[in-house]
C-alpha cells in the first residue's frame, strides 16, 4: 500500500471535502482516514489515502489538487507518508 | 498511524521555519578519465559527468515534490583535478581548460555548483599540484560554477607551509582577477586542514580517492527549526536546552536520510553519508547566530559564545547520529559571516571580531568562512590567518577551513554584496601586525604528537 498524506488548510466554505473527495474518487484514490477540525473559522483537514490504484503520476496528482485548492480558496498539499513516519517514529 | 499534530509540526517546519535539504551532491570519480592527451581528457570528463548526472536535477525535483520538502541545491563533486590533470596539463591554461569543461557540463546538467577543482597537498606538492594551485585564479575568473579547494594540512602530516604561503598569494590573485564582481572568485575557494572526502557542501566538496565510482551525499539544514524549538524552552536549564536541540536535530536529520535513500534508489547510485550540519542562509529565520542569541546571548560574539556554540554543535551531532545510518562530511554548525543575517548583524554591532570567530572555529565546523576583509591585506597576512586556522584543525583533529574574501578596492566599514545564497558582508578589520618572516620561512610544520594529550 502506498500511503499519501493530503492536508487541506484554509478558510472554511461549503463543499471542500466534497470537491476533494470527488477528485480522489475519479482518480481511483482510496481514502483510509480523515480527520478534520475548524479553528477560528479556519478549515484544517488531514487525509490518509492509498494511491496504489491511482492512474496518474504522483506529481500530476499533487499539481491538480493544488490547483483545485486554489479554486476553492484553500491550500492542498500531498506528501508521501514516509516523511512523517521517518521524522516522528524511530 | 501518523496523527494530525505530527503532520502539522512537520509542515510548519517546512513552511515557517525554513526546513530544507540543503544539497544532494553526487560524487563522481574521474580516475578512469585520466589521459595524457588534454583534449581526450576533457572529452572523457565531460561525458562521464554528463552521463552520471543528467538525471540528478530532475530526480531532486521529483523527490522534493513527493515529500513536499524543498531540496535547495543539486550539486556535483569530482576527484581532485590535480590528480586527474597531472599527466596532460603542462601549463596553468591547460588546467584552466579542465575548469571550463567542468563549468560547461555543470551548466548542461543544471547543477549550480561543481566542486573538486582541488589539490591535496597536506605534506608536499607534486608539480601538478602546484600548477593546479597556480591556475586557480584563472580557473575561478573564467568559470561560474566551479568551486576550488586545497587541503594544506592534516593531523597526521602537519601543515605544508609552502602551500599555505602560496595560497595566501593565490587568494589575493583570485580576488584581483575577479575584482569587477567584488572579488567573488574567493567565495568559491577554500583552504582546508583535515578535509573530508565526502563533504557535500560547497565550496569545499570533492570526491575523495577512497570513495566509490559514484556516491550520493546529502547535506541537511534547519537552523530555523532549532531556533523555533528553543523559543519554547526559554529560561529552562541546560539539560532541557540540550535535549531540545538533540530531538530537533534528530527530526531534521531523518528528513535528510529519507531524501538520501530515495535519491540513491532513483539514480541507482549508492548512498554515501548524511552531513549533519546546521547550514544558515541569508534568509531571515535561517540563522545559526540567532540560535546562539536564543540560547542567551545578546549577539553572537558576546562572552559565552564559544561555549554556546560548543554545546549546540555537540547536541546536533548527538541527535543526528542516531537519525542516519551513515554520517560524514563536515557535520556541525556552520558559522559563515556573509551567509547568516545574525552574524552580519553581530559584526555591524561590533560584537563579533575575526579573533572571536577563530575561537568559535575550535568547537564547530568549519572555520573562518565567507569573511570579507580589506582588499589591501597582504598575502602573508592571509597566509598567517590560514596557518592559525590550520593549526587549530591539526591539533584538535578536526576539519578547519578558511574562505576569506579580500575585496579589492574596498576597506573596513564598507559592505560587499555577493548575491543569492552567498549573501552580503561588512568588511572586517584584520590585525595589521606583520607575520612576513614567519610565513616566508618555507617548509612544513611537523605533525603534532598524538599521545600525551594533557
Amino acid at each position: 500500500m502506498k500511503k499519501t498524506i493530503i492536508t487541506v488548510v484554509g478558510k472554511d466554505t461549503v463543499g471542500i471535502i466534497a470537491k476533494v473527495c470527488t477528485y480522489l474518487a475519479e482518480n481511483g484514490i482510496n481514502i483510509l482516514d480523515i480527520s478534520q477540525t475548524i479553528v477560528q473559522g479556519y478549515f484544517n483537514m488531514m487525509m490518509i489515502v492509498d494511491t496504489n490504484g491511482m492512474s496518474k503520476q504522483f506529481g500530476d496528482m499533487a499539481d491538480e489538487l493544488a490547483a483545485l485548492g486554489e479554486e476553492i480558496g484553500v491550500v492542498i498539499k500531498c506528501q508521501k507518508e514516509e516523511i512523517f513516519d521517518k521524522m516522528h517514529r524511530i | 498511524m501518523i496523527n494530525r499534530y505530527e503532520v502539522i509540526e512537520t509542515n510548519e517546519m517546512i513552511e515557517k521555519e525554513n526546513l530544507d535539504v540543503r544539497t544532494i551532491t553526487l560524487g563522481i570519480s574521474l580516475l578512469d578519465c585520466i589521459d595524457s592527451d588534454l583534449q581526450k581528457l576533457n572529452d572523457k570528463i565531460y561525458h562521464k559527468i554528463y552521463e552520471a548526472a543528467k538525471d540528478l536535477v530532475s530526480t531532486g525535483e521529483e523527490i522534493s515534490r513527493e515529500f513536499g520538502i524543498p531540496i535547495v541545491n543539486k550539486r556535483i563533486s569530482v576527484t581532485p583535478i590535480a590528480l586527474i590533470g597531472g599527466a596532460a596539463c603542462k601549463t596553468v591554461e591547460d588546467f584552466a581548460s579542465i575548469a571550463l569543461t567542468l563549468d560547461s557540463v555543470a551548466k548542461e546538467v543544471g547543477v549550480n555548483f561543481i566542486g573538486g577543482y582541488s589539490a591535496l597537498v597536506s605534506k608536499g606538492m607534486t608539480p601538478a599540484d602546484e600548477l593546479l594551485i597556480r591556475s586557480i585564479p584563472l580557473a575561478l575568473s573564467t568559470t561560474e560554477r566551479v568551486c576550488s579547494s586545497v587541503n594544506v594540512g592534516s593531523t597526521k602530516t602537519g601543515i605544508n607551509m609552502d602551500a599555505v604561503k602560496l595560497m595566501g598569494e593565490m587568494i589575493l590573485q583570485t580576488a584581483e582577477y575577479t575584482k569587477e564582481a567584488d572579488s567573488l572568485g574567493c567565495a568559491k575557494l577554500v583552504v582546508f586542514c583535515n578535509a573530508p572526502d565526502d563533504n557535500p557542501f560547497m565550496a569545499g566538496a570533492f570526491h575523495g580517492v577512497t570513495e566509490a565510482d559514484k556516491i550520493i551525499n546529502v547535506g541537511v539544514s534547519g537552523p530555523g527549526v532549532v531556533k523555533t524549538a528553543l523559543e519554547k524552552v526559554r529560561g529552562e536549564n541546560f539539560e532541557v536546552l540540550c535535549e531540545t536541540i538533540k530531538k530537533t536535530a534528530f527530526k531534521v536529520t531523518r528528513v535528510g536520510q529519507l531524501v538520501a535513500q530515495e535519491a540513491s534508489k532513483m539514480l541507482n547510485v549508492p548512498f554515501g553519508i548524511v552531513d549533519l550540519s546546521l547550514a544558515p542562509t541569508p534568509a531571515i529565520g535561517d540563522s545559526v547566530a540567532d540560535i546562539l542569541c536564543e540560547i542567551g546571548l545578546e549577539y553572537a560574539g558576546a562572552p559565552g559564545t564559544t561555549a554556546a556554540l560548543a554545546l549546540l554543535n555537540d547536541q546536533v551531532k548527538k541527535g543526528g547520529v542516531m537519525a542516519s545510518s551513515y554520517v560524514g562530511g563536515l557535520s556541525g554548525a556552520f558559522i559563515p559571516v556573509s551567509e547568516d543575517q545574525g552574524m552580519i548583524d553581530a559584526v555591524v554591532a561590533g560584537a563579533l571580531t575575526l579573533e572571536k570567530l577563530e575561537a568559535m572555529t575550535c568547537v564547530c565546523s568549519v572555520g573562518l568562512d565567507m569573511i570579507a576583509i580589506p582588499g589591501d591585506t597582504k598575502a602573508t597576512t592571509i597566509s598567517g590567518i590560514i596557518a592559525d586556522e590550520m593549526a587549530i584543525g591539526m591539533v584538535n583533529q578536526k576539519t578547519t577551513a578558511v574562505r576569506l574574501i579580500p575585496v579589492i578596492g574596498k576597506g573596513v566599514g564598507e559592505t560587499v554584496e555577493f548575491g543569492g545564497l552567498l549573501g552580503y558582508a561588512p568588511i572586517m578589520p584584520v590585525n595589521q601586525f606583520s607575520c612576513d618572516a614567519f610565513v616566508n620561512r618555507g617548509g612544513r610544520i611537523p605533525a603534532p604528537i598524538h599521545s600525551f594529550k594533557n
